[in-house]
């Protein structure tokens, strides 16, 4: 019983590799997603399929003056962004959150940062494979032509873009308990998704549809990707950029509140 | 040491190691709810403490303060003589806690060596694998488990960063006799090798075989505090139901008759000796009918030290 004589000496604090930490969250954060085929599979097929269906199958004819095969890229590859970025983040914190295995991780040393970190860049690396397969399928069966410099811009703006619905997600995660967030995701995935004409060219959607529309945040996003490959509203850019930063930055405010809300229930 | 008026020097820790964890007047509310009531206790080097009671006696709401997970509203509480939240005391303790679910796509190793990453000196992985027992298992995913797999892979993350201070929040709670037998082993082989245990159970037979020093608290409160002897001496009691004509006053005033209380045209005694109780119950009423005699259960343990604290306030 004597063998503990060092129980209170204060050991000089030997904080583990923030670095190290980060990377090995993220390393699993990714894994744990990938061996989860609700997400992996969903998030990457879904848009994956869409566009063979209506840019390869039935994609003959084009929008304006680019083809349909071009087009869809950047329609999609929001749609893509959008759900790999929400459902990675929100459905994850969720149940995380209500059942119990983030009070474990709280418990450990775990720096906190490490753990939204994992699931935004896990976010984003799920947006890079889904845009890259968009591309991928274009270029191969759709004709598409993408010079490497428009490839990589559109790439980038895509998978930037992605930020936003990270922040979307934390927030969802945060409101939302482990049965209802991914009814709660759906709820403002897809209709903001058609209502953002990603899945119906802009111009074509109803008027009031259009005014909707401006207040999305996909359809600012679509619209810098649109943009990248000249089939854009036109306009300046930065508007764009800055309703997804605004938007970003409310969504942060309320996944704030929400952690405030459980710190408060749970202490 | 704030919490030392309140334990009794005890034989099983002479020399009096010191403090690691302590409770000094700690009072915690959730909402009108209050788990803890002027709490005080203190953990000291080397012992394994747990802490015993039914469910909701606020044994978890104990452990999550002293994990920094919740904040007394009144009260001091301090770990490694510093603030339980802080990154320095978490790097010295691990914990066990209930979960309602754990990622379930990731495999047991992979587990293990995220949890080991958070910590300074972690031990290796092989070392944290062969403690809890799952060698074999390493490359199963969690979701693939058996309860007391999952409980013990819940243990190899508690154990995984070498903590000094381990806690142990029901660790055995579903768990079959042979994997609650073999868990136990594992938590003596870690006090052997100088770590601390606090350990809650609403088992008493698992106080008993672990423990150092219990704690039995009931409704936020500590009502009984001691060895496994001392605690289970003063709930040893057996109960005694029978169908008698004997009026109540009369079994009260028997010799060794603790409690008396009617019960469905019976009566139920409550005794510390039944024997002495059953010859002159026998003598005093030939009719007697319908006797049994049972252990009192741990819920009556909990009524009777209850009883006993009440009457001495």
């Amino acid at each position: 019983m004597a063998t503990t004589a060092t129980a209170l000496e204060r050991l000089p604090l030997r904080r583990p590799n923030l670095v190290t930490i980060c990377l090995k969250e993220t390393k699993y954060e990714f894994l744990k997603c990938l061996r989860f085929p609700m997400y992996s599979v969903s998030t990457l097929a879904l848009p994956l399929m869409f566009y063979v269906l209506f840019g390869l199958v039935m994609g003959h004819q084009s929008i304006g003056n680019i083809s349909t095969a071009v087009y869809l890229i950047p329609a999609y590859g929001t749609f893509a962004v959008m759900g790999a970025s929400l459902f990675g983040t929100a459905a994850g914190l969720a149940s995380e959150r209500g059942l119990g295995w983030l009070q474990v991780k709280r418990a450990s040393p775990m720096p906190l940062v490490a753990y939204f970190l994992a699931k935004v860049v896990m976010s984003l690396i799920f947006s890079t494979i889904d845009v890259g397969a968009l591309m991928l399928l274009g270029i191969t069966f759709g004709g598409v032509h993408l010079a490497p410099l428009t490839a990589a811009k559109l790439l980038g703006t895509l998978v930037a873009g992605s930020i936003p619905f990270c922040a979307m997600g934390l927030g969802i995660g945060y409101l939302a308990t482990p049965n209802s967030a991914p009814a709660v995701i759906n709820l403002f995935y897809l209709p903001m998704s058609f209502c953002a004409g990603l899945w119906m060219p802009y111009q074509f959607l109803p008027h009031f549809v259009q005014r909707i529309a401006l207040v999305l945040p996909p359809y600012h996003l679509s619209q810098l990707a649109f943009n990248v490959v000249g089939a854009g509203q036109g306009g300046p850019m930065a508007i764009h950029w800055q309703t997804l930063g605004g938007f970003t930055l409310i969504c942060l405010g309320v996944a704030w509140v929400g952690h405030q809300r459980d710190q408060k229930a749970n202490g | 040491m704030g919490a030392a008026e309140t334990s009794k020097p005890h034989a099983s820790v002479q020399g009096r190691p010191e403090s690691v964890a302590s409770f000094s007047s700690v009072s915690k509310n959730y909402g009108k709810v209050r788990a803890l009531a002027d709490f005080s206790f203190e953990v000291r080097g080397g012992e394994l403490v747990a802490l015993l009671g039914p469910n909701g006696a606020g044994k978890t709401t104990a452990i999550r303060l002293l994990l920094g997970l919740a904040k007394p509203n009144s009260g001091k509480l301090s770990v490694f003589g510093g603030d339980p939240a802080s990154v320095e005391t978490h790097v010295r303790v691990g914990a066990m806690m209930q979960v309602g679910r754990v990622p379930e796509t990731l495999k047991v190793r992979e587990h293990v060596d995220l949890f080991s990453s958070y910590y300074p000196n972690p031990l290796p992985m092989s070392e944290t694998l062969a403690i809890a027992g799952l060698q074999e298992l390493k490359d199963r995913r969690f979701g693939a488990l058996s309860d007391g797999q999952k409980q013990r892979v819940l243990f190899a993350l508690s154990i995984c960063g070498n903590p000094d201070l381990l806690f142990l929040d029901e660790p055995t709670v579903g768990l079959d006799v042979e994997a609650r037998h073999l868990l136990w082993d594992e938590i003596r082989n870690l006090l052997r090798r100088g770590k601390t245990v606090v350990l809650t159970t609403h088992y008493l037979e698992e106080a008993d075989a672990l423990a150092d020093r219990i704690a039995v608290i009931n409704k936020g409160r500590i009502i009984a505090q001691g060895s496994p002897a001392e605690i289970k001496s003063r709930t040893a009691g057996k109960k005694i139901r029978c169908v008698t004509e004997l009026p109540l006053d009369v079994i009260r005033q028997m010799k060794g008759v603790a409690e008396v209380a009617p019960d469905r045209g019976a009566v139920v005694i409550q005794t510390a000796k039944a024997e002495g109780v059953l010859r002159q119950l026998l003598q005093l009423d030939l009719e007697v009918s319908e006797l049994e005699v049972s252990s009192a259960g741990l819920d009556e343990a909990f009524l009777a030290l209850t009883r006993e604290d009440g009457a001495r306030a």
